[in-house]
């Protein structure tokens, strides 16, 4: 360190150093601009308002709320609260509207299915799929295939209760277990199986009783899918003469499904989302192609 | 930069050596003359039609705002008088800046940087600013004495009265910026009862600071230092633009009216510069011009206004400072005439392309549709086979109706075979199958419409299928290209 009574003028820019050298260079002791200084002290005075006014310091339980009472919680919920009620002229509207007369207000439909896009995004694209197609057990809501019906009726009254859920006024139905629980024997259910198989355009194996199945569906069947195979909604037995089966088209899959049936649940949503959003939702479903 | 240090700046030179020299303040002189009155006319009308021009009415109909000229970014609109421009042909914009880029060069190619001094906002302003300040503190002399007065009320009160008029001609400037997004008289009302949206007192502070700071503080720093055009002009110049300049050929040697007058009856050579520094002194950002064509340059006239005046006091031909080219400096020494080719390759291929341009734009203008369609497939599941068999592919089929009133439209798949059919949803008229598709004015629908084909129909995985929209009143007709997806059926 240079002797801070005896500062060192550098010879060309007559600046004075600042003592320190390195290698033979020195530091010019230019100081910060003043404009730069200022705004600095600025910061640290804004620094401690701001301490004062909004919450800042931890503590061991808690921390310093500051006077201003600002919360960030409390602004994310009035801000939703502000997004409801600025929807709640439509939402309102699309409750008091009965879901027939929906479709003839082109704003409110466009809030409905605008509406009933980002819950289905929300709450059942994990199971339906994105664009509502489906998988291999949840069924696809493009086509036309509705085990329970799928009119904006039927939809809506499904989207409420849900099927097979805990709701008191769910939609219940459910395939017997042929054969866990031993109501036919394996060469029946091989019977049965290709029956079915043979009238939807599948092939039957070969040396199976077809005769003997057609009876055992008769005696077994009919009653809930009908004589004809063409389903009953009211108990929700799908169609068997549909293109699509919820459990996969193949004899394999008939055979499983009369061996040991899958019962899918579908969730009732009355009470986890508001009313109009049901009905928005029954809209939206409902564009996707609709259905009897 | 080279402004004129040595005669000017010598009483400022510090005592100890700086690397830094700090900006030396210019203060220009009030002028005259020909160059002078066109820069007010240019400053009247530019600012004229700036300040003035949100509050001309135009009127569309009921429906549709009546300012003429308007940039509704609420409902993502654009009104030029009979012009309405949406959001997907905001491409006009390109044409736009196309042409004013071309005509940056036009100008440049002729007269140099012409825009920079008769019609840059920065010049505009600026030159306001210049005004105001010479109407509270005086002309040249008496602005350089008030700045080196001590602190007096005098003074103070000189200064406060203009930066008043200079925030005033500021905020007049930011709220006339927000009044082209918004209807002008309502907005003003707004702006008086403190009503007006956030952002419209957010952009005033803005363009007043920016004003204020660029035009009252900056100025001829912006056009030295800030602005990119002196340079890339200096790129684009040639010999044969017109430009500020000296005739040193006759103006030199310069000496004072008596030392020249003595050397010229003595039969020495003397110039007509008589070496009284006007054209110094008027410059607005305080180029010495005799010292050649140089970056600070910005062309506006001033210094050949204030020479004409000298010359014509002192009974010499005006002309010693003029627009003149670089050749013809050259062509003078050689003892030829000068020539002004304005009309050469450059200035034709500019003009050529601002013309076509400005046909391509013109055409397109008038030849654009005033419906539009646009159709997305869906992507999950690209197609749905039903209970039939039946394959059917679903769309989000979006109309455009441009026109100030509600339109129909008749929705016509072509591709598919003829069994197809097509269905919107929510649309319950149909024509012939083909569903009838009302929207209202100056607005776009979006519907979904599901195409489905009987499944005893052979069809290739992919179909490609046109949807063509035609108007029931004009017959007008728009179409869009999609594909119909099938599933891949031995």
């Amino acid at each position: 360190m240079a002797d801070i009574h005896n500062k060192e003028i550098d010879q060309v820019s007559g600046v004075e150093t600042t003592g320190h050298e390195w290698d033979g260079l020195k530091e010019l002791n230019n100081p910060l601009p003043k404009w730069w200084l200022y705004l600095f002290y600025v910061t640290i005075v804004w620094a401690v308002i701001y301490w004062v006014l909004y919450p800042s310091w931890p503590l061991i339980s808690s921390y310093t709320t500051g006077i201003l009472g600002a919360n960030q919680r409390a602004e994310a919920i009035a801000a939703y609260e502000e997004v409801i009620a600025g929807r709640s002229e439509f939402a309102d509207k699309v409750v008091a509207t009965p879901l027939e007369d929906i479709g003839k207000d082109q704003q409110l439909l466009q809030f409905a299915l605008a509406n009933g896009q980002a819950a289905f995004g929300d709450n059942c694209a994990p199971c339906h799929g994105g664009g509502g197609a489906g998988s291999e057990g949840y069924p696809n809501l493009q086509d036309d295939t509705w085990i329970w019906g799928g009119t904006l009726e039927d939809i809506h009254t499904s989207l409420q209760y849900g099927i097979r859920s805990d709701h008191d006024e769910a939609r219940f139905g459910e395939m017997p277990a042929f054969g866990r629980d031993e109501l036919l024997t394996g060469e029946e259910i091989d019977q049965v199986a290709n029956f079915v198989a043979s009238r939807v355009g599948l092939t039957a194996e070969e040396g199976v009783d077809l005769a003997a199945g057609q009876t055992l569906y008769a005696d077994n069947c009919a009653a809930c899918h009908g004589e004809s195979l063409e389903g009953i909604q009211e108990v929700g037995a799908p169609s068997l003469m549909s293109a699509n089966y919820l459990y996969g088209k193949s004899l394999a899959d008939i055979k499983a499904q009369i061996d040991t049936p899958r019962n899918g649940v579908m969730p009732a949503w009355a009470g986890r989302l508001d009313p109009a959003t049901i009905k928005s939702l029954t809209l939206y479903v409902h564009s996707f192609g609709g259905g009897i | 930069m080279s402004t004129d240090t040595e005669t000017h700046q010598a009483g400022q030179a510090g005592q100890t050596e700086t690397w830094f020299e700090a900006a030396k303040k210019i203060y220009p002189m009030a002028t005259h003359g020909k160059f002078r009155r066109i820069k007010w006319g240019l400053l009247f009308l530019t600012l004229g039609i700036y300040y003035f021009l949100p509050f001309i009415r135009y009127d569309r109909g009921p429906d549709a705002p009546s300012q003429a000229v308007l940039v509704d970014m609420e409902n993502r609109r654009a009104y030029f008088f009979f012009i309405e421009i949406w959001p997907q042909e905001v491409y006009y914009l390109t044409g736009l800046l196309i042409i004013a880029a071309v005509a940056l060069f036009l100008m440049n190619a002729v007269a140099g940087r012409i825009w920079c001094g008769y019609l840059c906002p920065q010049t505009v302003w600026t030159d306001l600013f210049l005004w105001v300040e010479r109407k509270v503190e005086g002309d040249r002399r008496e602005r350089m004495a008030l700045d080196k007065e001590p602190l007096s009320f005098g003074k103070v009160r000189k200064r406060i009265t203009k930066h008043f008029f200079w925030l005033m001609i500021a905020w007049w400037t930011g709220g006339a910026w927000v009044l082209y997004f918004n209807d002008a008289p309502t907005l003003v009302w707004q702006l008086l009862t403190f009503q007006a949206p956030m952002v419209a007192y957010v952009w005033i502070a803005i363009l007043t600071s920016t004003t204020y700071l660029l035009a009252g503080f900056m100025r001829e720093q912006v056009c030295i230092y800030m602005c990119p055009w002196p340079r890339i002009q200096a790129a684009l110049t040639d010999e044969k633009a017109l430009n500020v300049t000296y005739l040193w050929d006759r103006g030199e040697p310069r000496g004072s009216l008596k030392q020249n007058r003595k050397l010229a009856e003595q039969g020495m050579p003397a110039g007509d510069c008589i070496d009284c520094y006007q054209c110094f002194q008027v410059c607005p950002t305080g180029v010495d011009i005799r010292k050649g064509m140089q970056l600070d340059c910005i062309q506006c006239g001033l210094c050949i206004d204030a020479c004409d005046n000298v010359m014509t006091k002192i009974g010499k031909p005006t002309g010693l400072i003029g627009y003149d080219t670089d050749e013809n400096i050259q062509r003078r020494i050689e003892g030829k005439e000068p020539v002004y080719e304005i009309v050469r390759p450059r200035t034709i291929i500019y003009a050529a392309v601002i013309v076509l341009v400005g046909a391509i734009m013109l055409f397109t203008l008038l030849n654009r549709d005033f419906a539009d369609i646009s159709v997305l497939h869906d992507r999950n599941p690209v197609f749905v086979e039903l209970s039939d068999g039946s394959v059917r592919n679903g769309y989000t089929v979006r109309l455009s109706n441009k026109r100030l009133h509600s339109r129909s439209f008749m929705l016509h798949v072509e591709g598919m075979p003829p069994n197809t059919s097509v269905e919107a949803i929510g649309v319950d008229t149909s024509f012939a199958g083909r569903p009838i598709l009302e929207v209202g004015p100056d607005t776009t629908r979006e519907v979904r419409v599901l195409v489905t084909s009987p499944g005893w129909e052979k069809l290739p995985p992919s179909t490609p299928v046109t949807f063509r929209i035609t108007e029931s009143v004009m017959g007008e007709v728009v179409t869009a290209k999609d594909t119909f997806k099938a599933p891949d059926r031995p």
